[in-house]
């Protein structure tokens, strides 16, 4: 069987959809417009985090964690860096296609090796791999060892944003994309191979019995899952100017899997949100509580899995009663048997 | 237990701050700064809890007008009270890039202080100089800072990695002639491989004689050295060079004495001062190290030196090393220029402008003697480096540092205009060794 | 001494390290399928009961007679108190939830472990080297050994030959056995499940306890020590198969050896010689030396 977007979105759902992605752009920039400058830096990273959340939580609908995702972050990053600092390519849009496509390509080799495994073993081995990248970075004196690379002050289509634009543009650029990917997802979850996906979870032999390759859904969804991830670390490199190897370190993997579980699998919005509200809490709690914000962090994360086990994502449709426009029709497909 | 007081304390004094935020903009204009450095990590007990312990007695001292002479004059900055806000550099250059955006753009600090990461320092620099907030930074020691990029906004009160190592290869020659091997022992991240490169390059000038090897690169955060010291046993080198710090020193320290590394080679650290007094008896006798800078018992001995060093050991209950000492250098950097601006301009608070202006090629006293702002278009310190011996002090109870070696800051760190590399391997041209 | 030699001893010295602490952590693995990454947190919090203990800062330092066994009340004291607290107050709350929700919440109660022992011990190193000098000193050729390390040696093998005998020859082993292999029968068989968790998460929790004990002596006790510990002892069981104390003891032997090998030989490759011999290991035996393949369910 042959897997493409089924017809079902297509017409009056799809118009609806691409005009609610333009309404939480419109929406996105009208706030940052408001906002604060402070919160623009922090929303602006959770907007870029949130992309690397949304391919965990595509993984995670299919059962699968990772914890070596920092790979793709990491390698995003320092492609977008290396590009900009070694040579001299400014352009932020250039440089966030470049860096997705090189680590779609990454992912697509490692895919071929880990699409076979599951569970502990798929995280696990991740994991690995991830150190790996981490300890050449660390070692690597050319590419900036542990201190890492500055990334020069990003272009946007040929125009450089004064000093004091800087921020808002950033964030306008992060927060455009982040919609367009967003989007671009749902579309993917609506389709047929985003409904297949969450067979993969359910049941791997009666995907096998319809005639679908578990496997090769699985390399579909890890190269998406790298994809986004590289493109989430290229923004944070655009945006902070700085990458280090520390991206690849394993605890940056397990924050991000630490936000996909508070975010929860329902919905593509909630990826965001679920970084939002991360970022929020660790720098609130960062500031005010320097000698405490860990054990804070942690009582706050076995809260919300206690009390909210489908993420934070769950508390928007609890509230008001109605389905999230992105979640999955089928919901969560349970394993029975 | 000392321990649990200093984490009361700082907790107190945390809340003290807190309770402060709220008055900010109240009648009296204060002098606000953000103080940063590690409350967490492996670099907590090292460098960051001790050297937040020591700036915030500097700034209530300062407020309290108790700093001896040069600054017995105003109190705080100016007569202004000094205001601090206390952050955690924990987390990596990301997540300190969006706390010191928040320091300024929400907490509105007047000047950010500190930073012991190299990573961290090279990362908010580019931001510091965005948002023209003056920024000094204390422990990070790359080269790097200064030597690929130039800011306005952003200075370093303390020397960079070089002028340790570079007094370590002095020392070598100085007090052991005889040695022909040298091995090493440093981390696989930047500041082991940036400390053995600066090292071997001086230590080669110097004696080009030696030969180096075998050059060990250990894992940061390893914590077990076995292997690597069977490796020194086996090859016998006469000196062992090691820029190891904090938890993984000590874990190497208390391994390699038992296996008699220290009695068979000299082991020779560039900042290993800071474990001494409290690792106590448990240090091997012998060893010899800096700690980048006059600091701790390699201090010069002016009064406000001693003051310094007497009056941590009392609020504390332990003396005060390395990190302390590197990060009052910021405070008082901030305190000269922000005086001489408001000087000049007829004693109103200063703009980031003004203080800038006046810190760019500073001269100011600290507890660690006369720092000079002098490479970096007078953005990069210069200061003197000492290098001592630790052997026991019945009267103390534990190791203490003696014999110590004094080199001039003009002897061990470059001349202005020329990277560190260039200048020592070019032969160290302009070195102003008595 | 020849260089094999020595990276044999090297290797068995740092295997057997990583062997105590990764035990634990197949253990509570094989049996309650959770992957528990406060085990290095409590690995820590073992070191700082020790190190308290026998460290001389709770009391005088204890006679040397005293001191290993007290190493080991202080770990036997850690279990009692965190075990029963940790599974049945917390744990307990995330039963049939997903396996990686489990897991969060370990690396949640890790990072509030890792905050509780800053307010509980301070920032600052203990030491306990004490211990470390009870063995005396080896003389080995160009080298000195510490009897210390050689004691670890002969610990790691008691204690992987006691779990491994306690799981062949034993009743309560083989029903530990059948839990391994499938928890939900042998809940049907009337085996008493819940509390075979309490007693596995609390033996879990005194293994990962008594290694930072034990190990203690040997270095500095900070708070992140166990951040290493805990990385280095996933890639040992993985590599041996999760929940197969063989697997670990292989897993730990293996690592230790490599590791060695690379500082004698290529000391930079130090950094991650570790993850590539585990990715190396996965790629061929994709659920580890001693895994064993799960059944297909319809």
């Amino acid at each position: 069987m042959t897997l493409r977007p089924s017809p079902a979105p297509a017409g009056r759902a799809l118009g609806l959809a691409a005009a609610v992605a333009s309404a939480i752009l419109a929406l996105l920039l009208l706030a940052g417009w408001a906002a604060p400058s402070w919160a623009i830096y922090t929303a602006t990273i959770a907007l870029a985090k949130g992309l690397v959340v949304l391919g965990l939580v595509m993984l995670l609908r299919m059962g699968l964690i990772s914890f070596g995702h920092g790979m793709f972050y990491c390698f995003g990053a320092y492609v977008s860096g290396l590009l900009a600092s070694g040579a001299g390519l400014t352009d932020a849009l250039a440089l966030t296609l470049a860096a997705t496509l090189g680590t779609a390509a990454l992912g697509l080799l490692l895919g071929l090796l880990l699409a076979g495994y599951r569970g502990v073993f798929f995280a696990m081995f991740n994991l690995a791999l991830s150190m790996i990248l981490y300890g050449a970075l660390l070692k690597s004196v050319s590419l900036g060892g542990s201190d890492g690379v500055s990334v020069p002050a990003p272009s946007y289509f040929g125009l450089v944003p004064p000093d004091g634009m800087r921020s808002l543009a950033a964030y306008g650029f992060v927060a455009t994309i982040a919609c367009a990917a967003g989007f671009l997802l749902w579309l993917v979850s609506r389709s047929q191979l985003g409904l297949v996906l969450l067979g993969v979870k359910g049941n791997e032999i009666r995907l096998d019995y319809l005639g679908i390759s578990a496997r090769r859904l699985i390399l579909v969804a890890y190269v998406l899952s790298a994809a986004l991830a590289g493109m989430g670390g290229s923004l944070v490199a655009i945006v902070s100017g700085h990458v280090i190897p520390e991206m690849a370190y394993w605890t940056t993997s397990g924050e991000f899997v630490f936000i996909t579980v508070l975010s929860g699998p329902g919905s593509i919005s909630g990826a965001f949100a679920g970084a939002g509200v991360f970022e929020a809490v660790r720098l609130a709690t960062g500031q005010y509580l320097p000698n405490a914000w860990q054990l804070l962090l942690g009582g706050f994360l076995l809260l919300v899995i206690l009390f909210l086990p489908d993420g934070i994502s769950s508390l928007a449709r609890r509230r008001t009663g109605t389905a999230d426009a992105s979640a999955p029709p089928a919901g969560r497909v349970q394993g029975e048997g | 237990m000392t321990d649990q007081r200093l984490s009361l304390s700082l907790a107190a004094a945390i809340a003290a701050s807190l309770s402060l935020a709220p008055v900010a903009g109240h009648a009296q204009e204060t002098f606000k700064i953000g103080l940063v450095n590690f409350l967490s990590g492996p670099a907590a007990d090292a460098f960051g809890v001790p050297s937040m312990n020591g700036g915030v007695l500097m700034v209530e001292a300062l407020n309290a007008g108790q700093v001896p002479a040069p600054y017995d004059g105003q109190t705080g900055i100016g007569g202004l009270p000094i205001e601090f806000v206390q952050i955690d550099e924990s987390g990596g250059a990301q997540v300190q890039i969006q706390r010191y955006r928040d320091l300024v753009e929400r907490e509105e600090v007047d000047a950010v202080l500190g930073y012991d990461g190299s990573g961290d320092c090279l990362a908010i620099a580019p931001v510091a100089d965005e948002l023209q907030t003056v920024t000094i930074f204390s422990g990070c020691g790359t080269t790097r800072l200064f030597e690929e990029a130039s800011y306005d906004y952003v200075f370093r009160a303390g020397a960079h990695t070089t002028m340790d190592n570079v007094a370590l290869a002095h020392y070598i020659k100085r007090t052991m002639p005889e040695t022909k091997t040298v091995a090493g022992l440093n981390q696989n991240y930047s500041w082991g491989q940036d400390s053995w490169r600066d090292f071997t390059a001086a230590l080669t000038l110097l004696m080009p004689e030696v030969e180096i090897g075998p050059e060990l690169f250990p894992e940061p955060g390893a914590g077990q050295y076995g292997s690597q010291i069977s490796v020194l046993m086996r090859a016998k080198p006469d000196v062992v060079h090691s820029s190891l710090w904090g938890g993984d020193l000590e874990a190497f320290l208390l391994q390699a004495g038992p296996r008699q590394l220290f009695a068979r080679s000299h082991v020779v650290f560039n900042m290993a001062e800071h474990v001494l007094p409290r690792m106590g008896e448990k240090a091997p006798v012998g060893l010899i190290t800096g700690g980048r800078g006059a600091v701790g018992e390699l201090r010069p001995r002016t009064e406000l030196a001693d003051w310094f060093y007497e009056a941590y050991a009392e609020a504390y209950g332990i003396p005060a090393v390395q990190g302390p000492f590197r990060f009052v250098q910021t405070i008082l950097a901030l305190k000269t220029a922000a005086e001489i601006a408001m000087a000049e301009n007829g004693g109103t608070k200063p703009t980031d402008e003004e203080i800038a202006a006046a810190l760019a090629g500073l001269v100011f006293e600290t507890p660690s003697g006369t720092v000079e702002m002098a490479l970096a278009d007078g953005h990069q310190a210069i200061q003197g480096a000492a290098i001592g011996i630790a052997a026991w002090n019945d009267e103390l109870g534990r190791l203490e540092l003696t014999e110590v070696e004094h080199f001039a800051a003009r002897c061990v760190n470059p001349p202005a205009g020329v990277t560190s590399l260039e200048w020592i391997e070019g032969g160290m041209v302009g070195a102003e060794c008595e | 001494m020849d260089i094999a030699l020595t990276i044999l001893v090297d290797g068995l010295i740092y295997g057997a390290w990583l062997f105590l602490v990764a035990i634990g952590l197949t253990l509570v693995f094989g049996i309650m399928k959770i992957l528990n990454v406060a085990h290095g947190a409590l690995y820590a919090v073992g070191a700082y009961a020790g190190a308290s203990l026998v460290g001389g800062y709770l009391f005088a330092t204890p006679p040397a007679a005293l001191q290993l066994p007290l190493l080991i009340v202080a770990a036997l004291g850690v279990a009692l108190l965190l075990g029963p607290l940790l599974e049945g107050v917390l744990l307990r709350l995330f039963y049939g939830r997903d396996e990686v929700v489990i897991l969060l919440a370990t690396f949640a109660l890790s990072l509030i472990i890792e905050d509780l022992i800053k307010q509980v011990w301070g920032v600052y190193s203990y030491y306990v080297s004490e211990p470390y000098a009870l063995f005396g000193v080896i003389e080995a050729g160009p080298l000195f050994y510490v009897g210390y390390d050689a004691f670890l040696i002969v610990v790691a093998a008691l204690v992987g030959l006691g779990a491994s005998a306690f799981l062949r020859l034993t009743r309560q082993g083989k029903i530990v056995v059948a839990m391994i292999h499938d928890s939900e029968i042998c809940r049907a068989m009337g085996v008493n499940v819940s509390r075979a968790y309490l007693w596995t998460f609390t033996v879990g929790v005194f293994l990962a306890a008594l290694a930072g004990a034990l190990i203690a002596p040997t270095l500095a006790v900070t708070p992140t020590m166990g951040v290493n510990a805990i990385i280095l002892s996933f890639a040992v069981v993985v590599i041996g198969g999760l929940g197969s104390v063989e697997g670990a003891a292989l897993g730990a032997l293996i690592v230790g050896c490599t590791r060695a090998a690379t500082v004698h030989l290529w000391p930079e490759g130090e950094l991650f010689i570790v993850y590539a011999v585990m990715a190396a290991v996965l790629a061929v035996r994709p659920r580890g030396l001693f895994g064993m393949p799960e059944g297909r369910k319809i």
